[in-house]
């Protein structure tokens, strides 16, 4: 397996390079000329968010019942869907037209409902013809490949988890910030479960979650957020980096709170850290590898399932609107009777983003960044 | 890979990938010591400058040149813990590593200050790892004679009160090297000997000395003079040559036998280990006269030490060990590595754990039992580095399907397997696996 073992200092070039005061603005500046003044994040949701509690379509009729017990509050948005409260900061940005969703789309990928494929086929941005595994490229490193003269400075991928979506040929960066991650909920969980027929670990599991980890809130994403931002008004253009937490199987109403005010503060600090001309110029993607199960599970959460929700949110979104031909809920419309139907192919969206933010004509979004992908003419949700 | 090369792997060695048959690790026992040919530590002849320079500096109130000579000195320290590291993940004779951290654990040094940091490093390398292959009797001796325990034990500060140097001096003995010979190194605590051979032994030793520029040195001029009678037996003459005779008898004690045997029992195979297996060892340490080679054998072969369900917790090194070579961490990146990166990845974090290196609290070193180690903060601190090491070490993160393979076999349970599969990330994915029941025993 070829993978790069970087003791940090030594094998890393990004980490050097982001430590480094002397960067050279030559190098940056290419990667302005080559792909304009329009800026691009993508925050990839691992873990699998439930786009049915964060947009949640009220309207619908079997929405109530499936989701019994189990729906957040939330405040309607446009008389059919409702913004789940964990976003309510978000709402200046909805009113201002800068925040959009799509509901009911996906990536190609069915059925195995595993995280990791699932996330392996969404950085990778190509169709199911290939094993998962076998695609070594992600779609935002194929963008750079076919812009010219896109310096290596021009895309960043920030924080300590590796980002396949920029991986490949195509030279990038990456930078991380000296601190750790808290342990997430869900894998609080798995730890409880891995435990749970060994009583000495299991006992000192119980204490040991409460050592673990550093504060509880939000604000461990600032370093990353803050730097992305600062590449941005400078002479990047893409930035990427991931959030766990979104994996809830259980306790969904409390375990979905903290991805949520994540994602919410991410936002908004990245909206500050820009400023308005950048901020004016930004389209910010969250994206995750599927959705979950319409039907509540038996102890407060949902499963895998299939057809999620995709924020969008900056300056340079057609926002105050939920994109996204509507499925409904009723049993005979889910996809194998339990997951919410895909409507759109989440690349699509992605798609008609790059085409408006950088030019990039149909021939080499469904040939070269996303191969296989027939773009189905989706309203542009950029301005 | 067998059920039985895995197992062997694990109990033997710091884990998978590499799985081996016993015979083929005591075959590689037997040979040379390739690892520390490849990969060499620090030495008591470069330290001994260092400190000399360090010490003259400080004198001379240079404050420069004290500086320059601990820089030194902390390189000298993390060379050694690369070496060491290195051999350990590198070796493909990994039993001699983990007898290396046996015994290195039997004769436990701690550093007395930081321009000695190299030294319990350089003590291990240079009294232990030469004979963990060899006889207990020549190990014993390069050990007591070492500067790093000569040092840790204040044998160096001990003078015959009779002794030309105790008169001028007005000093005396200090018996804490001689008690720990006896209470630890040789026959055990429950032997039975006494007050007085404890004293006799401390001035038989009185001679053992160190120069800070040429190491060890008998020195004539604080033995006590005399003879001395240990357990029975009379020492007289002078020089080193009645202090190697009561160490050979010591090392050939039956009850040093014994004491050793169960002490290797349970740190391979079980904190409760089965009086049969240690009968066993012991009468094989006792047949051959200490051939640690043949002791190990007698162990490893045994039909009772591959018994499963003992419940061993990898120590916090072991730990970190096993999980570099599960995630394919190189020697060449852990010498690669810069005091910063080591600190950061491996030493703070064995602290945290419980096991801050070569600094066990006292000379009987670390305790044994699972319990000991697999406490809330120790847990805590295993799962910390399990979910964030693994990402500074290596990019992208491996499959956690795949890595649950390759670090645990079948050793891995159905728990485990189900939850690695339902993991939100590869970090949660990888950091379950090094985080279970099943990575931290063994």
């Amino acid at each position: 397996m070829d993978r790069r073992v970087f003791l940090k200092g030594l094998g890393l070039a990004g980490c050097s390079a982001a430590a480094h005061p002397l960067l050279t603005t030559l190098t940056l500046a290419e990667g302005g000329l080559a792909l304009g003044d329009n800026r691009l994040v993508v925050i990839i949701l691992r873990g699998a968010m439930d786009g049915l509690d964060v947009i949640q379509p009220r309207g619908d009729a079997g929405f109530a019942t499936a989701r019994a017990g189990l729906t957040s509050p939330a405040t309607d948005l446009d008389g059919f869907f409702a913004l789940n409260d964990g976003l309510s900061g978000l709402s200046p940005l909805w009113q201002a037209g800068q925040l959009a969703f799509v509901h009911a789309t996906s990536t190609p990928y069915r059925d195995k409902r595993s995280h990791f494929d699932g996330q392996d086929l969404l950085e990778a941005g190509t169709g199911t013809d290939l094993a998962p595994m076998a695609q070594r490229d992600g779609w935002l490193n194929r963008l750079l490949q076919v812009i010219p003269g896109a310096g290596s400075e021009t895309a960043w991928a920030v924080g300590r988890e590796a980002m396949p979506v920029l991986a490949g040929p195509a030279r990038t960066q990456s930078w991380a910030p000296d601190q750790d991650l808290r342990l997430t909920q869900a894998a609080q969980a798995l730890l409880e479960h891995v435990y749970h027929d060994d009583p000495l670990f299991r006992d000192a599991a119980s204490a040991a979650f409460d050592l673990a980890g550093g504060a509880a809130d939000g604000k461990d994403i600032d370093p990353i957020v803050d730097f992305a931002a600062e590449r941005l008004r400078g002479t990047a253009r893409i930035a990427a980096f991931s959030q766990s937490g979104w994996d809830t199987h259980k306790g969904q109403g409390g375990a979905i709170q903290r991805p949520l005010e994540r994602l919410q503060r991410s936002i908004l600090r990245l909206q500050t850290g820009l400023g308005p001309e950048v901020w004016g110029k930004t389209v910010v993607l969250a994206m995750t590898e599927f959705g979950r199960t319409v039907r509540a599970n038996g102890s407060g959460g949902t499963d895998h399932g299939t057809g999620g929700a995709m924020l969008a949110a900056g300056g340079a979104v057609r926002g105050g609107k939920v994109f996204g031909d509507w499925p409904g809920l009723a049993e005979a419309d889910l996809y194998d009777r339990r997951d919410l139907m895909p409507t759109s192919d989440v690349r699509d969206w992605a798609a008609q983003v790059l085409a408006g933010l950088y030019g990039l004509d149909r021939a080499v979004l469904e040939g070269t960044v996303f191969p296989g992908l027939r773009m189905e003419a989706s309203p542009s949700l950029i301005r | 890979m067998t059920l039985d090369t895995e197992a062997a792997a694990i109990r033997w060695g710091f884990g998978l990938p590499a799985g081996r048959t016993p015979d083929d690790m005591l075959a590689r026992l037997a040979g040379p010591d390739r690892a520390a040919e490849m990969w060499p530590g620090g030495t008591l002849s470069r330290l001994g400058p260092v400190r000399a320079a360090y010490q003259a500096a400080r004198k001379a109130k240079d404050a420069a040149a004290q500086k320059a000579a601990q820089r030194q000195a902390d390189q000298l320290a993390l060379q050694g813990v690369q070496a060491a590291f290195a051999r350990a993940v590198g070796s493909d004779d990994p039993l001699r590593e983990r007898l290396v951290t046996f015994w290195a654990d039997h004769f436990t040094t701690s550093r007395r200050n930081r321009v000695e940091a190299a030294l319990p490093g350089i003590l291990i390398d240079e009294a232990i790892r030469p004979h963990v292959a060899g006889r207990f009797s020549d190990m014993l001796r390069a050990v007591i004679t070492h500067p790093g325990m000569l040092i840790y034990l204040n044998q160096e500060a001990s003078f015959g009160p009779e002794s030309r140097k105790g008169h001028r001096r007005d000093k005396g003995l200090n018996e804490n090297l001689a008690r720990e010979l006896l209470e630890l190194h040789t026959l055990g605590v429950g032997a039975l000997y006494s007050q007085t051979d404890v004293r006799e032994l401390a001035e038989l030793l009185t001679g053992l000395a160190v120069d800070p520029g040429e190491g060890f040195v008998f020195d004539a001029a604080r033995a006590e003079p005399g003879p001395e009678t240990v357990l029975g037996v009379t020492y007289a003459g002078k020089g080193m040559q009645p202090v190697l005779q009561a160490l050979a008898d010591l090392a050939a004690r039956p009850e040093t036998a014994a004491h050793i045997a169960r002490k290797l029992v349970v740190h391979f195979v079980a904190d409760n280990p089965d009086p049969g297996l240690v009968a066993s060892v012991t009468a094989r340490w006792l047949d051959t006269g200490g051939d640690l080679l043949a002791v190990v054998r007698a162990l490893v072969l045994h039909p009772h030490a591959m018994l499963p369900g003992v419940g061993k917790a990898r120590q916090p090194y072991d730990f970190i060990v096993a999980a570099f070579r599960a995630l394919e961490v190189t020697p060449a990146n852990v010498l690669a590595a810069d005091a910063k990166t080591i600190k950061r990845l491996v030493l703070d974090p064995l602290a945290a754990m419980g096991q801050p290196l070569y600094r066990a609290p006292g000379p009987d070193g670390w305790p044994e039992t699972a319990a000991d180690w697999i406490t809330p903060a120790g847990l805590a601190a295993r799962i910390d580095w399990a979910m964030n090491a693994p990402q500074r070490l290596v990019r992208p993160l491996p499959d956690p399907r795949a890595f649950l393979a390759k670090a645990l076999g079948r050793r891995a349970g159905d728990r485990l397997a189900w939850a690695v599969g339902a993991a939100e990330s590869a970090r949660d994915g990888v950091g379950l696996v090094l985080s279970s029941p099943e990575f931290n025993q063994r």
